[in-house]
């Protein structure tokens, strides 16, 4: 079935926006809030400054006229009445939710008096500012932290080991010099219909249910469009998904030993000889090294680690090295280990000794559309050197050399643990970052760490209960459709166009720029959010050679893409042959780690905690905890409010094997307690084919239709499986975190065993009573 | 009472439907209809392991009697909302007879005329 387009959307094709009776019909890109990672294509329907409706835009190659769930209820989120809608300012105790209307004049005065009071009295390092997943606050939250606090204190909402995506990101990076993704034709504004784009013969997807989850690059629907022309799939996944389903090779692996599965893979590929000698030869560096190390996990020895047969860990290598194509796509369980940096490099092998990077069908090197990446570093050159060298978690080489400019969290933890050595944090700016209901692990320590400052400042949507528990001001934030805003992030470059006003609430630009004045005008020199996008697009991604008004009634700019740039020198800034990396070539042993003292070859641990680096402990927690995992209806923290999103999906599920689940007493539809040594909380349980050792916790739940103030804070801690994770255990790097790879047990609910809930352990009864290490 | 001919309907390829509730949602926003209520329901069937080792897995959404074929969209020279924003793109709309020809050439494909 080809992608059709309509008589109407035929009729109004190049058009921008258009009058449709009474409405206006306007042609953008939607990139959250709310929504997801991705920007797709959307018609907004609008009447009186309001959106009405909401279609995909068929003529929109990112997602060729469909929205998911999400975007197609984003009327019900943009005119909830729960939304923020003017600043609020505490006026009881932190907590307890209760707030007096102010303007945006107040708030900013307010602002700036702290921010400058606490820069003279500790020095600027001492403010942190946050946001979580980075979407469209992705350039903005970092810009303010540098430019108008002038702190180094950039960090991502207390992500233990930063993982997510960066451990693959910084791998990627040292090893191939560039970001690489699966190939499903996303550069083409034609798409499968390039001529030059083949379909992959194989898809890899690790540690992903892509067509749920939604990373930057890619939709996961597109698999699904290249399953139909005939691409087989291999999925590593500890739970049976639809996606596993359908897969020639399903590898059900123990959550936490994805780094021994693919050096084993790697292994079966190189002994028996289906590496692609050639590309090995000329363009890679440290093979026989590589080789030599993945030797040392044989399938044998893979299959007792990761739980996975040894005939299926062989048949898997041999169908993704003999494909005429192999893409690869993952997700944060790579990450989601001590050792996901090398998880990342040995899966980053497999598709180069198969010689399938940068070739059609394979691993497609995507660079940023004009070069215009817009990220986590961007202003952070305005700060002196010995204000930089200030960052929290600086000493890890990887931070030092450029590869991540985010302060680390774990380490930002323990500061304030440790009563402010080398220096005290107090203040916290959290923009769109929600870290108590999830993204920080060991949610009740994140509890007590965002409470011990003494100015905190939230900018996000709805009231969420990070905000009640701990900030000082309330600042709302505009949706995407009240926003003039620009995507940036991989391919296509794209306009973000305001079609509609809702309340006091303002975009991240106007709220960041107005104040960034107040603080630093120098460094603020736009005239309004409009002006600074227009200098983005022209000066960042003067390439382009298109102004932002342009950019907007284009609607999205495609860059020009190739396949094979390594042979063709359009790689690397000397425009030799190449990769972009030291030695030109894609490092299998990599040069910089070695040079750092790290180990530049992949290596396999157990998780800290697990059936066999913990046994005493798994007698008493014999089951592994994995969670994380996404739904169609939410996104992380987002969309409880919603009541069309909660209809689909009202309770927080855990995933259990029936059989395991029998032998608990217990069954489907029950509310469990998942306990260890760190705490507990609730969910309802949802039998699936997950290996009967393995259970699967949702995250990100609060109940906004519950109190909000304290002792209940929306109930936050109850069915928060991050009251189980733990900071601080990170790989060498930094990066890497067990949040999949947990130990619990679980047991039935009763009226009996749940006197007190979780919220009011930890809000007034001073957490579980553990002490962690 | 229409005749065969000029009757519409949905057909589904039901080998590639992910249940992704995009279909359910389209519906119900566009419908403004309440909790509970729908004009298309997806079903499930599976997972369940066959003899050969593989598994079936299945998801069909089914119209339900509140599925209008989107008439007013239709009218309007649009297709019907869940057919324009199925994730897998495995909806189609058209006349019953049309649909049929395009039902002969693919196996798991199952048609539907609601009205
Ligand atoms: S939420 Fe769905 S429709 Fe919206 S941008 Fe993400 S993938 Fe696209
Ligand atoms: S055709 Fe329209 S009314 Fe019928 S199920 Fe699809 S969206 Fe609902
Ligand atoms: S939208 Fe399409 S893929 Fe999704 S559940 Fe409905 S029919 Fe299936």
């Amino acid at each position: 079935m080809a992608y059709e387009i309509s008589e109407y959307y035929q009729k109004h094709k190049g058009e921008s926006q258009w009058q449709d009776g009474e409405y206006t019909c306007t042609r953008t890109t939607m990139w959250t809030g709310p929504g997801c990672h991705n920007g797709c294509g959307v018609v907004y329907y609008t009447k009186n400054g309001k959106v009405e409706k909401v279609e995909g835009d068929p003529y929109n190659p990112f997602n060729l006229g469909k929205l998911c769930m999400r975007c197609l209820n984003y009327v019900e989120a943009a005119s909830s009445p729960e939304r923020l809608k003017w600043p609020l300012k505490r006026v009881g105790e932190r907590g307890e939710n209760k707030w007096e209307r102010i303007s945006w004049d107040e708030a900013y005065d307010l602002i700036v008096k702290e921010v400058r009071r606490i820069q003279s009295k500790y020095g600027p390092e001492s403010i942190v500012a946050m946001e979580g997943t980075g979407r469209n606050v992705i350039w903005q939250v970092p810009y303010l932290c540098y430019a108008g606090f002038g702190s180094p204190n950039f960090t991502l909402g207390f992500l233990s080991g930063e993982s997510c995506s960066m451990p693959r990101l910084v791998t990627e990076a040292v090893i191939q010099g560039d970001f690489s993704f699966g190939d499903y034709s996303a550069h083409f504004p034609d798409r499968y219909d390039n001529p030059t784009w083949k379909v992959p013969g194989v898809i890899l997807i690790w540690g992903q249910n892509a067509i749920i989850s939604n990373p930057d690059s890619s939709l996961g629907h597109w698999i699904v469009e290249c399953m139909k022309r005939g691409s087989k799939l291999i999925v590593v996944d500890p739970m049976l998904t639809w996606l596993a389903a359908k897969a020639d090779y399903w590898l059900q692996v123990r959550p936490g030993t994805d780094a021994a599965l693919a050096m084993a893979m790697n292994d079966v590929i190189i002994k028996e000889d289906l590496y692609d000698h050639d590309f090995v030869e000329k363009w890679t560096v440290g093979f026989d090294e590589f080789a030599e190390r993945v030797a040392t996990m044989p399938a044998e020895r893979a299959a007792e680690i990761t739980w996975v047969p040894k005939d299926i860990i062989e048949g898997a290598a041999r169908l993704f090295a003999k494909a005429d194509g192999a893409a690869t796509t993952w997700g944060v369980s790579v990450d989601m280990a001590v050792a996901g940096v090398s998880a990342a490099h040995a899966i980053t092998g497999l598709w180069s000794i198969t010689g399938n990077l940068d070739k059609p069908g394979g691993q497609s090197i995507i660079q940023y559309a004009y070069d215009l990446g817009m990220a986590y570093d961007y202003g952070l050159e305005i700060l002196s050197e010995e204000v930089k060298a200030k960052r929290i978690g600086n000493e890890l080489p990887l931070k030092q050399t450029g590869y991540g400019a985010t302060a680390h969290s774990d380490t930002l933890l323990k500061q304030i643990e440790n009563g402010g050595n080398p220096y005290p944090i107090k203040m916290f700016w959290f923009q769109s970052t929600n870290p108590i209901a999830n993204m920080g692990a060991e949610a009740p320590r994140i509890y007590k760490a965002i409470k011990s400052t003494e100015f905190n400042v939230v900018v996000d949507l709805f009231m969420t209960p990070t905000a009640v528990a701990c900030a000082d001001l309330v600042l709302p934030c505009a949706m995407s459709s009240e926003r003039w805003s620009n995507r940036n992030w991989w391919m296509p470059l794209a306009g973000i166009r305001k079609v509609a006003e809702y309340e006091e609430a303002k975009s991240d630009e106007q709220l960041i720029l107005e104040l960034g004045k107040r603080l630093n005008p120098e460094m603020f020199p736009w005239k309004d959010d409009k002006e600074w996008n227009d200098w983005i697009i022209k000066e960042q991604g003067s390439k382009a050679g298109i102004t932002y008004d342009q950019l907007n009634d284009m609607i999205y700019s495609y860059d020009h893409f190739e396949y094979y740039r390594y042979e063709k020198g359009l790689l690397r800034r000397d425009g030799l042959p190449g990769f972009n990396t030291l030695s030109g070539k894609v490092e299998l042993k990599i040069g910089l780690f070695e040079s750092w003292g790290l180990d530049p070859l992949p290596w396999y641990q157990e998780p800290p905690e697990s059936p066999y680096s913990t046994p005493e402990l798994f007698k008493k927690y014999p089951l592994i905890l994995t969670t994380g995992h996404r739904s169609w209806e939410f996104f992380h923290s987002e969309h409880r409010q919603l009541k069309l999103n909660r209809e689909f999906h009202p309770d927080p599920l855990i995933k259990i094997n029936p059989e395991t689940a029998a032998k608990y007493g217990i069954k489907e539809g029950d509310w469990v307690w998942v306990e260890n040594y760190r705490g507990r909380f609730k969910q309802k349980v949802k039998f699936e084919e997950l290996h009967p050792l393995v259970v699967n916790a949702e995250h990100g739940w609060w109940f906004p239709e519950m109190e909000g103030a304290e002792p209940t804070l929306f109930g936050v801690f109850d069915s928060n499986s991050n009251n189980l994770t733990t900071m601080c255990q990170n790989g060498p790097t930094g990066y890497g975190a067990p949040y999949k790879n947990q130990l619990c047990k679980i047991y039935k609910v009763t009226e009996e065993n749940s006197k007190i809930l979780p919220s009011e352990q930890v809000t007034k009864l001073g957490g579980f009573n553990y002490v962690y290490k | 009472m229409s005749t065969n001919n000029e009757r519409y309907g949905l057909l589904i390829d039901y080998d590639f439907c992910t249940g992704c509730h995009t279909c359910e949602t389209a519906c119900k926003v566009e419908h403004k209809l309440t909790h509970g209520q729908w004009g298309i329901k997806l079903s499930q069937d599976g997972p369940r392991k066959l003899e050969n080792g593989r598994y079936e897995f299945t998801y069909v959404p089914i119209p339900t009697s509140l599925c209008d074929l989107c008439e007013d969209l239709v009218k309007a020279g649009k297709f019907p909302t869940c057919v324009a924003h199925c994730q897998a793109d495995v909806m189609s709309y058209g006349l019953v007879k049309d649909l049929a020809k395009k039902m002969a050439a693919k196996p798991k494909m199952v048609l539907f005329a609601p009205k």
